[in-house]
């Protein structure tokens, strides 16, 4: 272990002392004593709780901000670095990773904002709960760095252990209990199969590294126990992105969870299973691409068309939203099934489009939210265009952006997705991808139909700064990247290079 | 000594049994240990393939995994009692506030 490889890490390191020191938090903002963690029944002094939630924010948008900053100046120390002199090949800081780790950060933060008046409203203990995002943010970048199956599936483990219990963290609802519970039986049993592939793989190749694998797979042709081992880790992995054979915990999941952890689940966490993804199939299984595009392309095509059909019959947006995010993944997948430099810019482009129109979303649910009210069904939209008619216009945005029509960042985001498959000849995914966009529209429009054209109760909404901060800068995004895509493009393909030209070298140069 | 394909057939096996007891079993705690049952499944596979290919990446990750898979059980029983304390029961078919 050398200097460089203390500089390749340094974010991770620091956000990993951050994280730790925010438990300390209680300790040092002279709290008393009794801890609300261990008791049974939450705090009765809303107002101390409410001091300690608003600094544990500061200092965790504070570690945030520090981690963003040590990824950019980490990058630039290590620009000149080889991809070995990191850990022995373990870890890489390379545009790739850089690029999703800021989209963390920035989720992250986001994040962050949306949980503070949800926290301050629930009398929960809040340190913890930062520091919780502050692990899985951790796990989430070294999924973005790892080149090896080791560092690749330490940090998945890291992420999902800290969202089962953030799912929990309502500990006396019993929805949020019955969500972490699903969340985590099912998310250790695909873990436990996801890393009986890994040993397969590993047994075939002799090697945990993604570019040994890729090596060795070149010089293979059909193997069984490969094939076998390349299908279980592509079910963990699509379990993670909630692709739909494995996509039953969703829903419940989505809609048990405290909203703030809602969000994180869908934006976040699910970029993060993407950053895997595309760095997996594309650095280390180009050589059999043949072997598992067919399948893939098949879960794609299955979540597109159940994801978005079930979203049309539901009245909670929670549920709605978790149904299309499954239609989401689908989109995604298209990305990693073309296997071509344009594919990886879309999942790249897409990931980045998808996590603010989302975040935007639930920044206005939110906003619905009061005291005793969950604010979660599609009818408490009602009349939105009186009582708050910029959000209304806002949300109207988030969704066009979803549904990928033109002035929203989301058709840049779908335009790539869509022309990579037409282009690695999967027509017919592209037209089905099509297709189900106009059905997405139409359950979209429901919300919008509600918040324009019926009354609704003239209650006012939880306008609070940190909820108009999310959205606002959510909102900026996903129009700015819509009508000015290039920046976004051109940073998209800096960072996309290396993953793709070393796919491209396997895979015989698309 | 038995042949690395024994191992493997072993670790299959035990693989196999605890993805069925996960499916099949109801109570919650069962299901834990049967996940355990898997995760050690694999263990044994990265194992016997790490002693095969004389290559010590396959015990690293075991103790990797086996480090993890104590985080895990932590989580899950933590879980679980919370559960137990809402509802007396550890059976998953009798929570089911969320329909689906």
């Amino acid at each position: 272990m050398s200097w460089n490889d203390v500089v390749v890490l340094l974010p991770e390191i620091i956000l990993t002392i951050g994280a730790s020191l925010l438990l300390l938090g209680p300790f040092f903002t002279g709290r008393p004593k009794r801890s609300t963690s261990m008791s049974l029944h939450p705090v009765e002094e809303p107002a101390a709780a409410a001091n300690t939630g608003a600094s544990a924010k500061w200092w965790t948008l504070a570690l945030l901000a520090i981690t963003a900053i040590s990824v950019v100046v980490c990058s630039s120390l290590a620009e000149g670095m080889t991809l070995s002199a990191s850990f022995s090949q373990m870890f890489a800081l390379d545009a790739f990773s850089i690029f999703f780790k800021l989209l963390f950060v920035a989720a992250m933060a986001m994040v962050v904002l949306l949980s503070d008046d949800f926290l301050r409203e629930s009398r929960y203990s809040t340190w913890e709960y930062y520091s919780l995002l502050g692990f899985a943010l951790c796990g989430m970048m070294f999924m973005a760095s790892g080149v090896h199956l080791i560092a690749i599936w330490v940090g998945l483990e890291l992420m999902s252990l800290s969202s089962y219990i953030l799912a929990g963290y309502y500990k006396n609802e019993e929805k949020s209990t019955e969500a972490a519970m699903k969340y985590f039986i099912l998310g250790a049993v695909s873990s436990a199969i996801l890393l009986y592939g890994l040993s397969l793989i590993y047994g075939v190749c002799a090697s945990l590294n993604l570019l040994d694998i890729a090596k060795v797979m070149s010089t293979l042709t059909t193997n069984n126990a490969l094939m076998f081992g390349i299908m279980l880790l592509g079910a963990g992995l699509c379990f993670k992105v909630g692709a739909v054979p494995f996509h039953v915990w969703t829903p419940d999941v989505y809609v048990g969870a405290p909203t703030p952890i809602t969000a994180f689940l869908s934006t976040g966490s699910k970029a993060a299973a993407f950053a895997v993804f595309a760095r997996v199939f594309y650095v280390a299984l180009p050589s059999f691409h043949l072997d598992w595009s067919n399948v893939l392309a098949v879960v794609a095509a299955l979540s597109m068309i159940v994801g978005n059909l079930a979203a049309i019959t539901q009245t909670n947006i929670k549920r709605m939203l978790a149904y299309s995010s499954i239609g989401h993944a689908g989109y995604i997948l298209l990305g990693i099934i073309a296997m071509s430099s344009t594919g990886l810019r879309g999942i790249l482009i897409y990931t980045v489009v998808y996590v603010f129109a989302n975040l935007g979303i639930w920044a206005t649910v939110l906003m619905m939210r009061r005291h005793e009210y969950a604010g979660e069904l599609i009818d408490d939209f009602d009349g939105l265009h009186k009582r708050a008619p910029f959000w209304a216009f806002a949300m109207v945005m988030f969704l066009l952006s979803l549904g990928g029509i033109p002035p929203t960042a989301g058709f840049i985001g779908k335009y790539y997705l869509f022309a990579a498959a037409i282009q690695a000849g999967y027509g017919w995914l592209a037209i089905i991808a099509v297709l189900m966009s106009a059905v997405s529209i139409f359950y979209y429009f429901r919300v919008v139909v509600a918040m324009y054209l019926r009354d609704g109760q003239d209650a006012e909404v939880a306008n609070s700064t940190s909820l108009q901060l999310v959205g606002g800068i959510a909102l900026a995004v996903t129009l700015i990247f819509g009508i000015l895509p290039a920046p976004l493009i051109s940073q998209v393909e800096q960072s996309s290079q290396w993953v793709a030209t070393r796919a491209a070298e396997l895979h015989g140069g698309r | 000594m038995p042949s690395t394909q024994a191992y493997l057939m072993l670790a299959a096996t035990l693989f196999t049994v605890g993805l069925i007891g996960v499916v099949v079993r109801r109570n919650m705690i069962t299901v834990l240990m049967c996940i355990e049952l898997m995760l050690n499944a694999v263990n044994l596979n990265l194992v016997a393939f790490s002693s095969r290919l004389s290559s010590l990446e396959g015990q690293i990750f075991s103790v990797f995994i086996i480090t993890i898979a104590a985080g895990e059980a932590a989580v899950g029983l933590a879980i679980i009692i919370q559960l137990y304390r809402i509802r007396a029961t550890v059976n998953i078919d009798e929570v089911r506030e969320l329909h689906g």
